[in-house]
């Protein structure tokens, strides 16, 4: 969910229209507007990076790419 | 990220995931099992299973966090709500049987429970309410158990206490390494359990067990690149810790969770649902924060009561045993509206899953 406001170990966090309101205790790093979390029972607990979905898709059609030629 | 989240159900590449899986067909029969209620949503909603090589069967083993909570445990939840301690806890919580009676039907009978969706928000209505006693009945996985755990170590009010139910994935599925009629040639690790734990939590499996093991993201391309990962393992005769999640998940996990996990709790010894006792497969409350350990503050005795109820074969599907459909009250007796077993109830359930999707592969 994507971070729209942080307040000390609290941000407000919004998904799909949804606003939600995430704890920070359990994520042990800074987060500044516009980060992606990924919240679980009201607790972030990993920090996203957008870019690394593109980064699973390439993995994937090497993956692919390579088990064509073999 | 919306985008991207769409491109990780790119048909195309669904398929040519599929052609690549089909080329991997094994020349014996091959049971991979998981453990997370998601993953089992992905496969079903998806229809997943259908694009998996003849002789491939993916299972969901004890993957479902309140499908393996206790009746000892959920008894007493009960039995505290009905002396008026008001009892907060996770909605998918509030239907499953326990020996007795669910807390849905408690708070129906005027027992103050209370869903909750994070242990933050027990703890705000423990404040509100300084003259009530307010119970948070915390089940879950690694992912859940830090926030019950950062609350503990917040400073929480006098009339706050925690019903500790949390319990660990990599104690019970050795437990099903272990056991006669669940041998798994590969585990799919779930994917936020994880994050929090790391990849290389799995290290022992396999490493000492000679388990394949990759950890999975959610969406459709996720579990179907993950299942080829360890396709690619079982065909190469390999038994290595693979993540197919590097987005969510790294070898390390996240220490900052796991320090709150250490700093608010000691592994215990656990039972299962269906499976029993599991041998440092649980989270306990620690000495120093017993005055929030409501199983020491409140005189509730852990009372053993009946697990599951006869025919229902739920303790086999927990276990990746036997399948939802195997049960012969799945679907007649047993629904998603008039639950008999604990895998009927909620979202993440095996049975209750499978009933939404009308999923039924041949094991």
């Amino acid at each position: 969910m994507k971070v729209a406001a942080v307040e000390g170990n609290m941000a407000t966090v919004e998904a799909g229209g949804v606003r939600a309101r995430a704890r920070l205790d359990a994520l042990g790093e800074p987060v500044s507007l516009g980060d992606y979390l990924l919240v679980h029972a009201g607790f972030a607990i990993r920090r996203l990076d957008p870019g690394d979905a593109q980064e699973t898709l390439r993995l994937l059609d090497e993956l692919l790419a390579a088990g064509d030629e073999g | 990220m919306k985008a991207d989240q769409f491109a990780l159900r790119d048909p195309l590449r669904g398929q040519a995931l599929a052609r690549a899986l089909q080329r991997l067909a094994p020349e014996r029969p091959v049971r991979i099992v998981h453990v997370c209620g998601t993953h089992e949503i992905t496969i079903s909603e998806h229809g997943l299973r259908h694009v998996l090589p003849e002789g491939v069967s993916v299972l969901e083993g004890p993957g479902c966090p309140v499908c393996v909570t206790s009746t000892v445990d959920l008894d007493r939840a009960v039995r505290l709500a009905e002396q008026g301690v008001a009892v907060c806890t996770f909605g998918d919580m509030m239907r499953v049987p326990g020996s007795r009676k669910t807390l849905d039907e408690a708070r129906a009978l005027g027992a103050p429970v209370h869903t909750v969706l994070s242990a933050a928000d027990a703890v705000g209505l423990a404040r509100k309410n300084p003259a009530q006693d307010v119970v948070f009945f915390a089940v879950g996985f690694e992912t859940t158990a830090p926030g019950t755990a950062a609350v503990l170590l917040d400073d929480p009010p006098g009339n706050f206490s925690v019903l500790c139910s949390h319990k660990l994935i990599p104690p019970a599925v050795q437990k099903l390494v272990n056991m006669p009629g669940t041998g798994l040639d590969g585990l799919l690790a779930p994917g936020h359990v994880s994050t929090v734990i790391g990849a290389g939590a799995y290290a022992g499996l396999a490493g000492e067990h000679c388990i394949p093991v990759v950890v999975g993201g959610f969406e459709p391309l996720d579990v179907l690149y993950a299942l080829l990962l360890l396709l690619r393992q079982v065909a190469d005769g390999r038994a290595q810790v693979e993540n197919a999640y590097p987005r969510a998940v790294s070898w390390e996990g996240n220490r900052q969770a796991q320090n709150l996990l250490a700093t608010a709790f000691r592994v215990s010894d656990a039972k299962w649902r269906g499976i029993g006792e599991i041998p440092c497969s649980g989270l306990a409350v620690r000495a120093e924060l017993s005055r929030f350990d409501a199983a020491l503050k409140y005189d509730v005795p852990a009372v053993e009561g009946q697990e599951v109820v006869p025919g229902c074969r739920c303790a086999d599907v927990l276990v990746a045993r036997a399948v939802p459909s195997d049960c012969p009250l799945f679907g007649g007796e047993c629904t998603p509206l008039t639950p008999v077993g604990p895998c009927m109830v909620g979202a993440e359930g095996a049975c209750a899953v499978w009933h939404r999707h009308g999923e039924r592969p041949a094991l």
